[in-house]
């Protein structure tokens, strides 16, 4: 943490809480996380690059053994899509996949970094005041991929089923075609696309986030004494090892959730 | 926790993303996969091929080599009974060889017993007439009983 005097509880938490904003327009709507959209951006362009890179130069024959790494993980996604999504999944759905599972994995991922080291270079080197490094502990990240997602299967439902073919299905399912039942049926297509979002984005950011806070809190304990660094030393070391596995987890459901959405757009009910 | 413009900033990075990875990621490495489990896949359907091949083979081989056997045994039934032939044949001509000889000799011992009884009869005929001239030396003219040795000479002859 940094230099301030008045450091308590409240204020440690705040600063590690408090994005790096600037602002694009007047309004409260119109400011920009930079730190969210940089970690993002960089981490996407880097792990998507290295795929890349792998790919320009894959072979048929004999894989390297990065090849044969990306080749693990792209067919993992192909096997979980294919047992999901019955269509031509090559053209969309499961690319879109294997991007959302590397890059929120990556995001979560960077929940391991010791956040108050990470404060110190950003702060001393950097000399960024706020920055957090976790972006998808940022509401905002998770919705834009929930809302992409979200936009996707309406686009989908759409195209597969028509314009026709996709209100019939909002007004008509589940409950049957008499049109006594149309109400209820709309208004429970309407309670699920609107808690399909919801609960795709904030059970995500609900998890990294908490993670962050539980790190905090243990940095908050090793701030108070020597018993305090110990015990938060081995509880930190502890959270961290079980978090690889929420970081891994909540990529992977996130990613199967996407998938699961997008084949539902794709069949009739 | 405020949603802002982050949220629009960010559905763009991923749309992005998800653009880059389904145009220049997936189908490349998908290919490289799909041709590699083809070749994979050649090359287990050649591997059980040669298999089969090698198996036909070893059918044919024990084929020729059961005939071979066959051949040979034939030909030593063929070459012993070419062999006891041959002796047979041997002993055949050793008998008729033999049979000549004996036939030979016994024509011989004839001819011999012959010419020994001629001789042997001239001798005695001799001696008949030299005891029969020595007893008629004394009694008889040897003039007057001329004729009657021939007669006798002529008979033992």
């Amino acid at each position: 943490m940094s230099s301030e005097a008045e450091l308590n509880p409240t204020t440690y938490i705040q600063h590690h809480l408090t994005n790096h904003t600037i602002s694009v327009g007047d309004g409260a709507f119109w400011v920009l996380h930079t730190d969210t959209l940089f970690m993002s951006v960089l981490l996407g362009v880097v792990s998507l690059g290295l795929i890349w890179m792998v790919v320009r130069k894959a072979t048929s024959g004999v894989p390297s053994k990065t090849q044969a790494f990306v080749e693990l993980l792209i067919e993992f996604i192909d096997d979980q899509v294919k047992t999901t999504f019955h269509g031509n999944r090559h053209a969309f759905v499961a690319p879109a996949a294997l991007t959302i599972f590397v890059w929120v994995l990556l995001l979560n991922a960077m929940d391991f970094l010791p956040i108050d080291i990470m404060a110190w270079i950003y702060e001393h080197i950097f000399g960024l005041h706020n920055w957090r490094s976790v972006p998808t502990a940022d509401v905002n990240t998770t919705f834009a991929l929930a809302l992409s997602i979200w936009i996707l299967t309406i686009y989908f439902a759409i195209k597969v089923k028509g314009f026709g073919g996709w209100v019939t299905e909002l007004v008509c399912t589940p409950f049957g075609k008499n049109p006594l039942l149309w109400p209820f049926n709309l208004l429970l297509n309407v309670i699920e696309y609107i808690s399909k979002p919801l609960s795709h984005s904030l059970r995500l950011f609900g998890n990294m986030y908490a993670g962050e806070i539980i790190f905090m809190l243990l940095g908050m304990w090793a701030a108070t004494g020597v018993t305090g660094t110990f015990f938060g030393a081995i509880l930190g070391a502890g959270w961290a090892i079980f978090h690889i596995l929420i970081v891994v987890l909540q990529a992977f459901i996130f990613m199967m959730l996407a998938v699961v959405y997008l084949s539902m757009a794709h069949e009739s009910h | 926790m405020n949603i802002n413009f982050t949220l629009i900033s960010q559905a763009i990075a991923f749309s992005l993303f998800i653009l880059f990875t389904a145009r220049f990621v997936w189908p490349y490495l998908l290919r490289a996969i799909e041709e590699r489990q083809q070749k994979i896949a050649d090359g287990l359907a050649a591997g059980e091929r040669g298999k089969k091949e090698l198996e036909l083979a070893s059918q044919r081989s024990s084929e020729v080599l059961k005939e071979a056997k066959q051949r040979a045994s034939e030909i030593v039934i063929q070459a012993e009974k070419r062999a006891s032939d041959i002796i047979e044949e041997a002993k055949q001509n050793a008998r008729i060889e033999g049979e000549k000889i004996i036939a030979g000799a016994k024509a011989e011992i004839q001819h011999e017993t012959f010419s020994a009884r001629e001789s042997l009869r001239q001798q005695v005929a001799g001696l008949a007439v030299q005891g029969a001239s020595k007893i008629l030396r004394r009694e008889v003219n040897a003039k007057v009983h001329a004729d009657l040795l021939a007669s006798i000479e002529a008979e033992l002859k």
